[in-house]
C-alpha cells in the first residue's frame, strides 16, 4: 500500500489562505461583473477541504457539489485555471465551457463540480466502484452540502455503496443551510450523521472548522478502507461566512451566529495552533497571505487576458471523437444554415457586453 | 448466417463485447440471478460471474449515476433499465449527467456508457410502462440512440453501442424480443454503425419511414399494398439520432410520396424532426404532403380495444399510405 505523505501543516494553512483570497476576489470580480451565472463562495468551509485533502494520496478520486473552487485549488488546479475558468476563458480548467459550478481536472482526479444537488453522489459511488473492480487500493472522497441528504438519489448512492462496500468516504460540509433554508427546516433528524446509520454506514461527526481535526478523522478512516473497502460518513460542522450564492444576503440568519463562527475562524485558528508550537512567526503568516493575495491577482489578470473559447469549436465538446458531427446532419445542418451568421451576431453581442462591463 | 431470435442476438451482443473488453460490466435489476426480466441476459452470470454481471436493487437514479461514474474512469458500463418507462426515474442521470460530462469539462471527461433495454409500448401495460422515450432522448445533445427492429441491427447496434466513446441509448423492444432474423455466425464480428439506416424492402410509389417495432408493421403493410398495386419502399432509421439524413433524402428522391410511421406520441415526435428536414431540404421532390402515423395524443390506456385505436396500425397506415398517393 502505498502511504500517504505527510503534508506539511504551514503549507495547508497557505491552501487555506489561498482559497480564502481567491473566493473574496471572485466576489469582487462578480461585482465588476467579469464573472456570469452563479458564484458559490466556501469561506469559512476552508478547513473541511484542506484537512481531507490533507489526509489522502493525490491519486485517490475526489468529486463535489457546485461550491468546488475550494476542492479544485486545494487538489492543485491552479488559481489561473480556476479563475479563467470563472471569467469563461478558454484556458479555464474547463475550457470556459463549465464555469463556476462545474469545475473539472482530471489530471488532479478532481471529478467536479455538480450542481444538481445530490447528483453527483451516485457518480462518487461509480468511481469507487471502478477503484473496487480494478482491486486498486485508491479511495473515493465524496462532498456535499446539508442540503443535498433528503434527495433521493442521495439515499440511493449510500445504499449501493454499503450494499457494494466501495471505498468512499461521503463528507457532508453541514453549513447549516441549504439556501436559505436551516437543517432544522429541511431534516427530520437531529443530526445529519445518523442518515449514515440507516444504511449501516459508520458515521462521525468532526469539528468542520478544525483542520487537524478534520485531517486525521479522515486519515483513519481512509486508513481503514484502505486495509478492506467499505463505505464511511463524515459529518463536518462547518459554516459559510457568505451567502448561498452571490445574490443572497443571507437575512435569514443573525449577525451574532456569524460573529460567533468567524471568531472560530479555521484559518485563525490553524494560526493559533501553529504559532503556539513556535512553528509559524507572525512575519511568516503575513508573507503567506501576501502571497496568496498576489497568486490570485495574477490569476485574474491571467483570466483577463486569456482568449475566449474560439466560436468554431462549438461543436467541438459534444461528442468525445467528434464522430457525430460528421454524421449527424442535424448539427452540420445548423453549422451551415444559420450558423455563421448567428455565432458572428452573437459574438458581436458578447464583445458588447464585455466591453459595456468593462 | 443463422436464424435466431431478437432476444439472441442482444445476448450474443453482450457475451461478445463481456469477452472482449474486461472494462465491460453490465449492471441492472434481475440481470444476474434471475437471468434477465426478458431473459436477454440469461447464463451471463453463470459465465461471466458477479464481479461483471451485477445485480441491482430497484434504484434506477442510483445505478444509472453509478455507471456514468464508472465511465468517468474509464469503465464501459451497460446499463439495463428492465424498461425505459423506468429510466424516468434516472432522467436526471441519462440527462443531465451522462451527456453534459463532456462538454462541462471542457472535453476532459467522456462518458462511454450504454443503456439498454425494452422501449415503447407492448402490450396492455397501462400508460407508466408504455412509454415510447426516443424522442425525448433524441433531443438531448451528447446522447446518441438507436432502435433496432432486427435480430441482426440488434446484435451489430448494442456491440457497436458498447464500443462508442459517447452515452448511447439502445432502445429495444418487447415485442420483438421472440421475432426472428437471419444473424451472421458468432464467430464475425457484426457491427452496424450508428446513424446508417437500411433500406428493408425497396419500392417505388411511396416511401415508409419508420423503426422499431414501426418496421414489421411497414413490411406487412407493404405486402398488402402491392396487392393493390402500390409499391412501398422501407426505409427502416434504425439509429434516431445520428439520422440518417442521407437515406431518407435519397428514398424520398425517388418515391416523391412519404407517410413516416413511429411509435411515439405526434407533439414533438421524431417524425415532426423527418417532415422537417424533408420540406427544407428536398421540397420539390414532394408530389404529395407528407403524414406521419403515430401513437394518439393520450396516456395509454390498458383497454385492449382503446390501446390498438391509440397505437399505429395497420389500417392507420394503408390509409396514409393511399391519402399521398391519391389512391
Amino acid at each position: 500500500m502505498q502511504p500517504v505523505e505527510q503534508r506539511d501543516e504551514v503549507e495547508m494553512l497557505s491552501l487555506m489562505l489561498l482559497i480564502r483570497r481567491f473566493e473574496e476576489r471572485a466576489s469582487q470580480q462578480y461585482q465588476a461583473q467579469k464573472i456570469g451565472g452563479f458564484c458559490h463562495l466556501y469561506i469559512g468551509q476552508e478547513a473541511v477541504v484542506t484537512g481531507a485533502v490533507a489526509a489522502v494520496r493525490d491519486d485517490d478520486y475526489i468529486i463535489t457539489a457546485y461550491r468546488d473552487h475550494a476542492h479544485a485549488l486545494a487538489r492543485g488546479t491552479s488559481a489561473n485555471a480556476c479563475m479563467a475558468e470563472l471569467f469563461g476563458k478558454e484556458t479555464g480548467c474547463s475550457r470556459g465551457l463549465g464555469g463556476s459550478m462545474h469545475f473539472f481536472d482530471k489530471q488532479h482526479h478532481m471529478y467536479g463540480g455538480h450542481a444538481i444537488v445530490a447528483a453527483h453522489v451516485p457518480l462518487a459511488v461509480g468511481l469507487a466502484f471502478a477503484i473496487k473492480y480494478r482491486s486498486e487500493d485508491r479511495v473515493t472522497l465524496c462532498f456535499f452540502g446539508d442540503g443535498a441528504i433528503n434527495q433521493g438519489s442521495f439515499h440511493e448512492a449510500l445504499n449501493l455503496a454499503a450494499l457494494y462496500e466501495l471505498p468512499i468516504v461521503f463528507i457532508c460540509e453541514n453549513n447549516l443551510f441549504a439556501m436559505g433554508t436551516s437543517v432544522k427546516r429541511s431534516t427530520s433528524l437531529k443530526q445529519i450523521v445518523d442518515r449514515a446509520e440507516g444504511y449501516d454506514i459508520p458515521g462521525e461527526i468532526v469539528d468542520g472548522m478544525n483542520f487537524r481535526e478534520v485531517r486525521d478523522k479522515v486519515a483513519e478512516v481512509v486508513d481503514s478502507i484502505r486495509k478492506e473497502p467499505h463505505p464511511a460518513f463524515l459529518e463536518a460542522r462547518t459554516y459559510r461566512y457568505r451567502g448561498h450564492s452571490m445574490s443572497d444576503p443571507a437575512s435569514y440568519r443573525t449577525k451574532d451566529e456569524l460573529e460567533k463562527y468567524r471568531l472560530d475562524d479555521p484559518i485563525t485558528r490553524l494560526r493559533a495552533q501553529l504559532t503556539r508550537e513556535g512553528k509559524l512567526t507572525n512575519e511568516q503568516f503575513d508573507r503567506l497571505d501576501k502571497q496568496a493575495k498576489e497568486t490570485v491577482l495574477a490569476a485574474v489578470e491571467f483570466a483577463e487576458q486569456s482568449p475566449q473559447p474560439p466560436l468554431d469549436k462549438l461543436y467541438d465538446y459534444t461528442y468525445a471523437d467528434g464522430a457525430v458531427e460528421a454524421g449527424v446532419p442535424a448539427a452540420s445542418e445548423s453549422r451551415k444554415a444559420g450558423s455563421p451568421a448567428n455565432l458572428q451576431e452573437s459574438a458581436a453581442g458578447t464583445a458588447a457586453a464585455t466591453e459595456k462591463k468593462a | 448466417m443463422r436464424e435466431i431470435t431478437y432476444r439472441q442476438a442482444l445476448n450474443e451482443a453482450l457475451a461478445e463485447e463481456l469477452e472482449r473488453d474486461p472494462n465491460v460490466f453490465l449492471m441492472g435489476e434481475e440481470v444476474g440471478e434471475y437471468q434477465g426480466a426478458y431473459k436477454v441476459s440469461h447464463g451471463l452470470l453463470e459465465r461471466f460471474g458477479p464481479r461483471r454481471i451485477i445485480d441491482t436493487p430497484i434504484s434506477e437514479n442510483g445505478f444509472a449515476g453509478l455507471g456514468v461514474g464508472a465511465a468517468m474512469v474509464g469503465l464501459r458500463p451497460i446499463i439495463e433499465f428492465m424498461t425505459f418507462s423506468f429510466s424516468l426515474v434516472a432522467f436526471d442521470q441519462v440527462v443531465n449527467n451522462a451527456p453534459n460530462m463532456f462538454t462541462m469539462s471542457g472535453g476532459q471527461f467522456n462518458i462511454p456508457i450504454t443503456f439498454r433495454g425494452p422501449n415503447g409500448p407492448a402490450h396492455q401495460l397501462g400508460a407508466t410502462h408504455s412509454h415510447a422515450t426516443e424522442n425525448f432522448y433524441a433531443s438531448v445533445p451528447g446522447l446518441k440512440v438507436c432502435a433496432p427492429a432486427t435480430p441482426r441491427d440488434a446484435k451489430g447496434l448494442l456491440k457497436t453501442a458498447v464500443r462508442d466513446n459517447n452515452p448511447v441509448l439502445v432502445l429495444e423492444a418487447e415485442l420483438l424480443y421472440s421475432s426472428k432474423g437471419m444473424v451472421e455466425p458468432p464467430d464475425e464480428d457484426l457491427l452496424i454503425p450508428l446513424g446508417k439506416a437500411e433500406t428493408k424492402r425497396e419500392g417505388s410509389d411511396v416511401s415508409i419511414i419508420c423503426y422499431s417495432q414501426t418496421v414489421p408493421l411497414a413490411l406487412k403493410v407493404a405486402s398488402q399494398l402491392e396487392e393493390e398495386d402500390i409499391s412501398a419502399e422501407i426505409v427502416d432509421l434504425r439509429s434516431i439520432k445520428p439520422l440518417d439524413e442521407k437515406a431518407v433524402f435519397d428514398s424520398v428522391a425517388k418515391t416523391h410520396r412519404v407517410v413516416i410511421v413511429e411509435q411515439d406520441h405526434p407533439f414533438c415526435g421524431v417524425g415532426a424532426e423527418i417532415c422537417y428536414r424533408i420540406q427544407k431540404h428536398i421540397f420539390d421532390e414532394l408530389d404529395a404532403p407528407i403524414i406521419r402515423v403515430s401513437q394518439e395524443d393520450v396516456p395509454m390506456p390498458y383497454n385492449e380495444r382503446l390501446e390498438q385505436a391509440v397505437l399505429p396500425n395497420a389500417d392507420k397506415l394503408i390509409a396514409a399510405v393511399k391519402q399521398v398517393c391519391y389512391a
